[in-house]
């Protein structure tokens, strides 16, 4: 934006002209109501006159209604928004204050304590450059104090204030306070912390805070809000290398093209030359398209449109770097992961990776172990359940461009999305690159697909036949087997019951193990694809999900769903191996259509009403749609 | 491609004295403005990006006035990519309407005005039916009428996280079902600068660029980037009377005089803008944006106090929201 084109002798220019001095600092709160959170916070907004009559006159309502201070003016229910909240009295979600002060205006994320609300809190401390870590002075340092610095550490920020309050209630004793720092420093020597300021305070009265105090005679640091108008801001960002993020390129008419984005790290100034990642190719930046008017140059928490000099190929989600020190390509990382969801996260199944602007399809492939975010050890686990944090592997279907979180908060950041709900399951911060692609090579094969094809005259491709149990799949794979064969084409038909004998024997019926089970065939399929044989699966596979993981690991274009489709009345009542019955019973937990859900396919290549076709109805439909599309 | 109102043109002359004198000492840094406005930016590009058929809720007021100024300056050169959406609900300050059509005026706009048919086959109006059912008729019904007309898949709105307590929580990206209901306990994360917009059918997701913004900020900008604003805003000698503890501005001939009701002439301006019959003028003298800013710094009432329909019940935002207001 512009600068002010006030004239000087305005009664307010000089005022604009603070403001337009003032940077940003972007904090989070930590610690529970106990400790004072919502005071502390209230009494920054009372303090900096952000709290205007109307809002106190209400305020002072709510109060004599919800408050715990009696009379006086309870300022945690300034922050406590949501009615439900009020209700409580508990801080459920993250909640955004703003303030300023003649120095610089601020956005404090007032997110809950409680280890049940982990997420909100790593939400909050996200866009945070600084953290308050709140103890109550009465109670030293708790589980939830280490708890609350080893998130805020494991979410890169570098600054922490820690303060001691309720100092009124222990006396003003500086030898609490002393005995309390040593402890918190004792155990912060683990994480990566860059700065850390002790303060005694009282949230109520705002000494040490906002205010001065004279019973603190021993006490000559500064107060809270002095630290926080100091910290350095921004300075990671600014002093990287250059990184952004492309949002959309912008083409209005035949002559322009603009790459429109954020700059998430360091500076870029026309004439410097960029790389495109994961491409890789090279160019200048030409210019800049601002709104403004003509510019040279912008930096880290700008957004700009650039032009280039070249016209390379760059869509959404393309990282743009310095040459000088590019970003990572990578389709192979580990990370930190935080699981934001109520349904645990299943390894192997296929999630979004949404990083900057890029998607791409991901899984975890190997969840290395969970971490105690109480104590900080090393917990084995085969799955990550909602505000659990573990170190895990990722593989994502193409390579991307990327920073370790620690060297970049912007790009070495990223979400899991799930990709039938739509929601924002897990949080992740990437660790480094595991170059899976150096470690293992791909064996050279001479005889190849192409030339088993040949030699067989024959595609491979697979069918896959979805469907309950007792709908009829493995009559109809057997019999379309039985009609390939007489036209003397290779098959080979996996059926489910005999791979869950054999191969899949150690595997259950949970979530995550029909996941693995669905992995394995696919998997296998693949390789009988590659020996090109016409290869058929019967398998329950209830999850739209884990179909697509199939479908991906085996090739859309070698792929062809079916999906035999029968009521569940129909299939309960003829019920060929008793299953039902067992499942109705209680004794198999987890069967599909009786306590497991199944999902009907939503674009299956063919759908074949098993109730009402007859088992060579069934197969002829199927063999004429092959047909159709080019599979035989 | 001329995305500039006749006012913008004129200020980049007076700025760009002053530009070359910004560049000389040019170091890495980024005021809060200029942060904040860049944040906008790129949320208005990441909603377009991820949206099959985006519109911008056009209110009139000051923060749409502002979200529409960073939506031209998030795509310039290109014209803006979504149309603008007026809910009218026939009861606009009439200088609203006014600025309303001067806007639109652009050729590179498109505006969009819905009239609940509804609210006009029933007669619905504030003094009637009272401000509560007004406001829902009129606005929240109007609105979820004219996203489901234009199959809108993603909806710009100008609301700022300091206005209320509940908006305190509220997402950027704020997730509605097909039914526009929001549930504020199941709330999508939303974690550093990356928003997921991604929704089924019929499901959409609205969008707050100004978040982050303070009642504060929004003046100053305007002030900043010298952006035209409603007249309303500014403190002129207009007929008001005084009903339920608030100013009044007899607008049209539609607003009858209760018994002892009398009409004055006072110096007045509005912090907020809206239906007229519910929106009340605060006394002051401020004629332009900086005296507004004068005024600011020595304010005691905060801006929502000029709202009837905040004042029915407690918590009444959150379950407006609840049922699709914005």
């Amino acid at each position: 934006m512009r600068s002010s084109n006030l004239p000087p002798n305005n009664p307010v220019s000089h005022f604009i002209k603070a403001q337009q001095e003032k940077d940003l600092l972007r904090f989070i709160v930590c610690g529970s109501v106990d400790d004072g959170k919502s005071s502390m916070i209230g009494r920054l907004l009372y303090d900096s006159k952000q709290i205007f009559d109307d809002q106190l006159a209400s305020l002072a309502n709510d109060s004599l209604q919800h408050g715990t201070q009696g009379e006086a003016i309870d300022f945690a229910l300034l922050t406590d928004g949501l009615q439900a909240e009020r209700e409580q009295g508990i801080t459920i979600d993250v909640a955004y204050r703003f303030f300023a002060t003649d120095k610089r205006a601020f956005i404090v994320a007032d997110a809950p304590g409680h280890e049940q609300y982990t997420r909100n809190m790593v939400t909050g401390a996200s866009t945070a450059e600084m953290a308050v870590v709140l103890i109550d002075a009465r109670k030293g340092v708790l589980t939830q104090t280490r708890r609350h610095s080893l998130l805020v550490d494991l979410l890169g920020i570098k600054n922490i204030i820690v303060a001691i309050n309720k100092i009124d209630l222990i006396d003003y004793s500086q030898e609490v306070f002393d005995g309390i720092s040593q402890q918190y420093l004792e155990f912060a020597k683990s994480l990566h912390f860059e700065s850390i300021h002790f303060v005694p305070i009282c949230a109520l009265t705002g000494e040490n805070l906002t205010l001065s105090s004279t019973n603190t005679p021993w006490y000559a640091g500064p107060r809270l809000i002095e630290i926080a108008e100091t910290v350095a801001v921004g300075t990671q960002d600014l002093s990287g290398a250059f990184r952004m993020s492309v949002q959309s390129v912008s083409r209005p008419n035949s002559d322009f093209r603009g790459y429109m984005g954020t700059i998430a790290s360091g500076e870029i100034s026309v004439g410097d030359q960029i790389r495109v990642n994961p491409s890789g190719m090279e160019t200048r930046v030409k210019g800049f398209a601002d709104f403004d008017g003509p510019r040279h140059s912008a930096s880290a928490g700008e957004s700009v449109c650039l032009l280039l000099e070249d016209e390379v190929d760059i869509s959404r989600g393309d990282l743009l770097s310095s040459v000088v020190d590019p970003a990572l390509v990578s389709d192979h990382v580990e990370v930190h992961l935080v699981w934001l969801a109520e349904e645990a996260m299943i390894p192997q199944r296929s999630y979004l990776l949404k990083i900057g602007s890029k998607e791409v399809r991901a899984h975890i492939d190997r969840l290395k172990y969970r971490i105690d975010i109480n104590s900080n050890e090393h917990v084995s686990a085969v799955t990550l359940g909602l505000n659990d944090i573990g170190i895990c592997n990722i593989s994502t279907v193409t390579p991307i461009g990327l920073d370790p979180y620690d060297l970049n908060r912007s790009t070495g950041a990223f979400v899991l999305i799930d990709r039938i709900t739509n929601r924002t399951v897990g949080a992740g911060m990437i660790r480094h690159s595991l170059r899976r692609s150096e470690n293992v090579q791909w064996q050279e094969l001479t005889v190849g697909r192409e030339q088993r094809e040949l030699m067989n005259e024959q595609k491979g491709f697979v069918v896959w036949l979805t469907g309950l149990s007792g709908s009829g799949k493995s009559t109809i794979a057997n019999a379309l087997e039985v009609m390939l064969h007489q036209r003397k084409i290779r098959t080979f038909v996996l059926d489910g019951d005999n791979v869950r004998h054999g191969l899949n024997a150690d595997l259950g019926f949970t979530e995550t193990d029909r996941a693995e089970n669905i992995r394995r065939v696919a998997e296998v399929a693949k390789l009988f694809v590659d020996a090109g044989m016409v290869t058929i699966v019967s398998f329950i596979s209830p999850f739209e999900a884990e179909r697509s993981l199939a479908k991906e690991i085996i090739g859309e274009s070698d792929f062809f769903e079916v999906f035999v489709d029968a009521p569940m009345v129909v299939v309960e009542k003829r019920d060929t191996k008793g299953l039902y019955a067992k499942a109705r019973a209680g004794l198999l937990p987890n069967f599909t259509g009786v306590d497991s859900p199944y999902e009907i396919p939503t674009n299956p290549n063919l759908r074949v009403e098993s109730s009402v076709s007859s088992v060579v109805e069934c197969i002829d439909q199927i063999v004429a749609e092959l047909v159709r599309n080019s599979f035989l | 491609m001329k995305p500039c109102t006749a006012s913008c043109t004129k200020v980049d002359d007076v700025a760009a004295s002053e530009a070359i004198l910004f560049e000389d000492d040019w170091e890495p840094f980024v005021s809060y403005l200029a942060r904040l406005e860049a944040e906008s930016m790129h949320i208005i590009r990441e909603a377009v990006a991820q949206a099959e058929n985006p519109v911008m809720l056009y209110s009139i007021g000051k923060d749409s006035t502002v979200m529409l100024h960073l939506a031209r300056k998030a795509f310039f050169p290109a014209p803006l990519p979504f149309p603008l959406l007026h809910v009218d609900t026939t009861w606009k300050f009439k200088e609203m309407i006014e600025f309303r059509d001067v806007v639109a005026a652009d050729p590179d706009l498109r505006l969009i005005v819905h009239i609940n048919p509804e609210c006009v086959r029933l007669n619905i109006n504030p003094f009637d039916h009272g401000s509560s059912m007004h406001t829902d008729l009129w606005k929240t019904e109007g609105l979820k009428q004219a996203l489901d007309e234009g199959a809108f898949d993603l909806a710009f709105g100008g609301a700022r996280r300091d206005e209320e307590k509940s908006r305190a929580k509220e997402r950027i990206f704020s997730f509605r079902t097909s039914k526009h209901v929001w549930d504020p306990k199941n709330q999508r994360p939303e974690l550093w600068n990356i928003y997921n917009a991604r929704h089924a059918a019929g499901e959409s997701i609205r969008v707050f660029p100004l978040s982050n913004w303070t009642e504060l900020d929004v003046w100053q900008y305007l002030l900043a980037e010298d952006i035209p604003v409603v007249p309303l805003y500014f403190a002129k000698p207009r007929p008001v009377v005084v009903r339920q503890g608030m100013q009044i501005l007899v607008d049209d001939d539609r607003m009858k005089l209760l018994p002892g009701e009398v009409i004055e002439t006072k110096m007045v301006r509005f912090r907020t803008l809206g239906c007229y019959p519910l929106t009340g003028a605060v006394e002051s003298e401020a004629t332009d944006l900086s005296m507004i800013l004068a005024e600011m710094f020595t304010s005691r009432s905060s801006e929502r106090q000029g709202r009837m329909i905040d004042h029915d019940q407690a918590g009444s935002m959150e379950k407006k929201k609840v049922e699709g207001y914005f």
